[in-house]
């Protein structure tokens, strides 16, 4: 596997040697953060792309198809059109939450970025508790929503952002849970290590037995849910609260709603393929080893990335199959399923583990 | 008739009677409560269905016509209720005996001015708390400066008022209060995604509860039964198009019927085939609009897709023969206007033959699903008695035990001589879940008429011979049809010109947005949408 | 389709010439191309409908049509996030402020499409005592569609005719979209004092 690491250090120590080193970090910092806005945004224009061309498949339509070859265009014309779209101000509303809000949304999904496993060397800090921080960070989310809600000054705004507060902090139980059983299965934090840990074909899915199974379907319905998308969309809800709590938001400010939206989407299928899927660790099958060459030669962001977008799909999948629950259903499945099963689950992983009955 | 005669007469000697084709009663105001409730509680009378109530202005005096129904024979008198005093015109209300009435009153509080004594909640129903005059009286002053467009938003009426009558027989006003002042409303309407066009319902919440749905109507009133009264018979057919638009070829069925009725006109056998096969189609493409409509306010866009693809098939067939999609002015009075076209046969067997796949396909996707079903079942029930006492027909009539199809009960056209059911839920579940699959089960029996029929169109006149100038002589008339959505009703009454004196639509519609208020309660607010969704009601159609 | 498909070509025209007697800066022309490029093909409609044309509109949406491949099929249920509201159906007294209030609820830019004969001029119900005679009566039109209700087709072409009227819009330095609501008004002075 090609290490991206040296890539790094190469224009690290070129840097150090044409100028002093509080220099070459800053110099560093600001490329670091232009290259993560810029995969921020694309990521976001591909994934509203790539929903809108999936949604359509599966409704027996085309989808965008006249803006550029195949619609790839039309997320760009999206783009300009809504930063030159009107900023409303909005009577009677809070001033400053209310601009706050979307930033504090796009904030936390930006904050979980620097944790991710891009590929080989691709990391842009490896904190020995990476994947704490990813939870923790993720969670900041809630609060812009919260805000947005309570700050439009408007009814359904209120009640969307009242069901997201409600959802985000029981599912949020769920992910840790689920999370927690693959900590206790790698016996580590450091996303670093997770990815290292799962070489050569071992991905936790298979190595962990059932509990990583089950696990990882836990994970798979409550980051549906942490994601506010169908059937759990229910802060939006579309058809009853109008747009939920980012009703009243108008041009860019929408926008950042609408981004993080994907962005979250590609966040909780990161983690998963982290957690679950081996990282941007090939597909490798013990014994084949023609095979495992050619898993090898493709490089490892690229199987990241196809990782992330598979467990997309099936989330993608959910929403364009499903009707929406109501929010006790929705409340009745976490706290009366989800979590007991869960809780359940940490226990066998941890017998599981203690037992060595992992491969 | 005799025998329901006489017992009119013993309860109530001073009614006097009217033969026809229906019944009618005339009695005085005074005893028309007393004589109302006999009407229902009796054991042989047993009118415990009000299918139609008009209200009328004859010039020198005003008043109601009310159409009753036994639900057991399905025996049907008129009764007509008279007041002549035009300044401050009262009379009784009945919305205590005949639920359905509450909203029916208003309505013609709404266009006469007739206050009714002892109704709960006299505000208007469809127009302006600002309008001046009442439109359908007959010196309605139409003058627009009385009522100009007008940009600014109408006061949140939460002030009602009721006459009130006392034992002793005195009248005073009553304020009320439709909402209390600590009370949380959000209101869902009239610009808002699932109320299925300009609706509003004013919903006091309690967190996510629903306490009291206060339905606000009038965003679409058009006005039409006012407009009709200066239209030519053959001009007042292109109404019914527009009001209830997925029940077109019904609804206008019914009104080229009545107005047969009045000439006396026989149809051609080959139009009256025709035009129930059209029926027939129109009532599958209309359920299965219900069907995408219902799964996508449940948040499941993708099965809305599946039934417009075989909606599209339907409106391809009346594209061929009748000329549009919509709005298709295909019946005239005699018949119908154009020939088939030559690929109906065909196409409808098409049809016929892939509906009973997709069908299944509609289950797999969506009536199967545990959060469909979870979301669906026991979710705004409503009684067999409700479903009667507020006269809700249709589909959504028979998912509560209420047999009411019309098709059977008072057969037209050529529909006592088919072979299919009437899809009625015997267990009366009367949920939303029934009210969903009991749409999806009418598709089969449709198609199952239409295939009894494809085969056989005979050949011959598609429009009996008509009079150039159509006037219909004295008199008056009503029919009922069975629509996709209910029992839709025509009325009409002449005084021997070319423009009818009083055309009222009774649309089935409007009985359905009645009984939100009372399925929604103490249900959540993603109930609410689900609720209207499996009623199913058109707007235009209950506004008109 | 082809430039000379569409009718009403003169009008187009007509709005160029006026743009460039204006005349632009060449790089100020470039973004403007740009920004229109990029409004023309990114219109998300409001879902208002108040009659048969919402049928037709579902119907344009629905797997045959296909709005989506213009990517009009982001329909937004609040007003603040939509480009465009496309009246359909009869718009009655009661319902005209409601209207307007949701045309002061879009952002800029906005327009407004009267689709079907109702929205246009009251079609049908035209001399009804209650029927607004066409919403340009009390709102700003850029596109009317006749029909009752229009097939989708021709809702298409409506569409397609907006996207042309945008293209040669201006947005820097030209005439603010804000003066079309004044100009509005000047045309309609009873309907500004009611504000």
């Amino acid at each position: 596997m090609f290490d991206f690491g040296i890539v790094t250090n190469w224009i690290d120590s070129w840097l150090e040697s044409v100028m002093p080193q509080w220099a070459a970090t800053t110099i560093e910092c600001v490329l670091v953060g232009v290259a993560l806005l810029l995969v921020y945004a694309l990521l976001a224009l591909f994934y509203i792309l790539y929903e809108r061309k999936l949604c359509a498949w599966f409704q027996c339509r085309l989808g965008p198809n006249r803006v550029g070859p195949w619609g790839l265009l039309q997320v760009f014309a999206d783009m300009f059109k809504i930063l030159i779209k009107e900023l409303i101000a909005i009577k009677g509303t809070d001033k400053f939450l209310f601009a706050l809000a979307p930033y504090l949304v796009i904030i936390a999904s930006m904050l979980v970025f620097v944790n991710l496993p891009w590929g080989n060397g691709l990391q842009l800090a490896d904190l020995n508790i990476g994947v704490f921080f990813m939870i923790a960070a993720s969670s900041i989310g809630v609060l812009g929503i919260l805000l947005a809600g309570w700050a439009s000054n408007s009814k359904y705004t209120l009640i969307g952002a009242m069901r997201s507060g409600a959802q985000m902090i029981s599912y949020e139980l769920s992910i840790g849970l689920s999370i927690l059983t693959i900590v206790l299965l790698s016996g580590t934090m450091s996303v670093s290590e997770i990815v290292a840990l799962q070489a050569n074909g071992g991905w936790f899915l298979f190595r962990g037995h059932i509990p990583a199974v089950i696990a990882f379907v836990i994970y798979l319905i409550a980051a549906t849910a942490e994601t506010n998308r169908g059937p759990f969309d229910l802060p939006e809800a579309e058809h009853e609260l109008t747009a939920g709590y980012h009703t009243e938001y108008s041009g860019i400010h929408f926008g950042f709603f609408y981004l993080a939206e994907y962005l979250n989407l590609f966040i909780v299928s990161g983690i998963a393929s982290l957690l679950f899927l081996g990282g941007w660790q090939p597909f490798n099958i013990a014994g084949l080893d023609m095979f495992n060459e050619v898993m090898n030669y493709i490089p490892s962001i690229v199987w990241f990335l196809l990782k992330a977008f598979f467990i997309s799909f099936v989330i993608i999948w959910f929403k364009w199959s499903f009707p929406r629950v109501r929010i006790d259903q929705m409340l009745a499945l976490e706290w009366k399923y989800l979590m007991p099963i869960g809780l359940f689950n940490l226990v066998l992983m941890a017998l599981v583990v203690v037992l060595g009955w992992h491969f | 008739m005799t025998n329901i005669q006489d017992k009119i007469g013993k309860i109530c000697p001073s009614a006097q009677f009217e033969e026809g084709d229906i019944l009618l009663v005339i009695v005085p105001d005074t005893d028309w409560h007393s004589l109302a409730l006999a009407l229902r509680d009796d054991a042989d009378l047993h009118f415990d269905y009000l299918s139609a109530l008009i209200g009328m202005d004859w010039k020198d005096s005003m008043g109601c016509i009310y159409y009753l129904n036994n639900t057991a024979t399905q025996e049907m008198i008129s009764v007509k209720v008279i007041t002549t005093d035009r300044e401050n015109p009262m009379l009784h209300s009945v919305s205590d005996i005949w639920k359905v009435a509450i909203f029916q009153e208003r309505e013609v509080f709404d266009m006469y001015g007739i206050k009714f004594i002892n109704h709960p909640d006299m505000r208007r129903m469809f127009l302006r708390n600002d309008w001046v005059g009442y439109p359908l009286r007959k010196d309605y002053d139409a003058n627009p400066e009385l009522n100009p467009i007008r940009l600014t938003d109408e006061e949140n009426e939460d002030d009602t008022f009721s006459i009130v009558e006392d034992e002793k027989g005195n009248i005073k006003e009553v304020k009320s209060k439709v909402f209390g002042d600590e009370e949380y409303i959000v209101n869902i309407g009239p610009q808002h995604p699932s109320t299925h066009g300009v609706m509003r319902f004013r919903t006091s919440v309690d967190g996510e509860t629903v306490k009291k749905v206060d339905v606000v109507s009038g965003y679409i009133h058009r006005g039409i039964e006012k407009m009709c009264e200066s239209m030519s018979y053959p001009q007042t057919l292109m109404f019914p198009d527009r009001m209830d638009y997925m029940s077109a070829h019904q609804n206008r069925h019914c009104l080229c019927m009545c107005i047969e009725k009045a000439l006396g006109i026989e149809v051609p056998r080959r139009a009256q085939v025709i035009r129930v096969m059209m029926d027939e189609l129109m009532r599958i493409s209309s359920h299965l609009l219900s069907y995408g409509c219902t799964t996508m306010d449940m948040g499941a866009t993708t099965a809305f897709f599946y039934g417009f693809r075989e909606r599209e098939k339907v409106l391809d067939i009346f594209d061929k023969t009748c000329g549009a999609r919509m709005s298709l002015h295909y019946n005239v009075i005699g018949g119908v206007c154009a020939d088939l076209h030559p690929d109906f046969a065909k196409d409808v067997k098409e049809l016929c033959k892939i509906l009973p796949s997709r069908l299944k396909e509609y289950h797999k996707l969506y009536t199967g699903n545990v959060i469909a079903q979870n979301r669906m079942k026991k979710v705004g029930v409503l009684s067999h008695e409700d479903a009667v006492n507020y006269a809700i027909t249709g589909p959504s009539g028979r998912a509560s035990g209420f047999s009411c199809d019309c098709r059977k009960k008072h057969p037209y056209s050529i529909y006592n001589e088919l072979d299919f059911e009437e899809v009625i839920d015997n267990e009366a579940h009367g949920d939303s879940f029934t009210r969903y699959l009991l749409r999806l089960k009418e598709i089969e029996q449709s198609v199952k008429i239409l295939e009894q029929l494809v085969d056989n169109i005979p050949e011959g006149e598609i429009c009996a011979k008509v009079p150039k100038l159509i006037k219909l002589p004295a008199g008056h008339w009503y029919q009922q049809v069975e629509a996709s959505r209910g029992t839709f009703g025509v009325y009409i009454e002449s005084i021997g010109e070319k423009t009818p004196f009083r055309m009222h639509f009774q649309s089935p519609c409007f009985n359905l947005v009645g009984v939100m208020d009372l399925c929604c309660r103490n249900h959540m607010i993603a109930d609410l949408i689900t609720i209207g969704a499996t009623l199913d009601f058109v707007i235009p159609d209950i506004d008109r | 389709m082809k430039y000379d498909d569409f009718n009403d070509n003169e009008y187009i025209e007509k709005l160029v010439a006026e743009l460039k007697d204006a005349g632009t800066n060449v790089i100020v022309g470039k973004f403007d191309e740009l920004i229109n490029w990029g409004r023309s093909n990114s219109l998300w409609p409001l879902c208002f409908g108040t009659s048969c044309c919402a049928i037709e509109f579902m119907s344009l949406g629905a797997a045959r049509y296909d709005m989506a491949r213009f990517g009009f099929e982001v329909a937004r249920n609040s007003p603040r996030q939509a480009d465009y509201i496309m009246v359909q159906g009869t718009i009655v007294h009661r319902m005209a402020p409601v209207l307007r209030r949701l045309y002061e609820q879009l952002a800029e830019p906005k327009y407004v499409i009267a689709c079907g004969g109702c929205a246009v001029s009251g079609g049908p119900f035209k001399n009804s005592y209650c029927v607004l005679p066409g919403v340009d009566k009390i709102l700003p039109v850029d596109v009317y569609i006749p029909g009752c209700p229009p097939r989708p087709e021709a809702m298409f072409y409506g569409l397609m005719q907006l996207q042309r009227k945008i293209k040669v819009e201006k947005f820097f330095g030209g005439a603010n979209r804000q003066e079309k609501t004044k100009e509005f008004f000047a045309e309609h002075p009873e309907m500004e004092n009611q504000i």
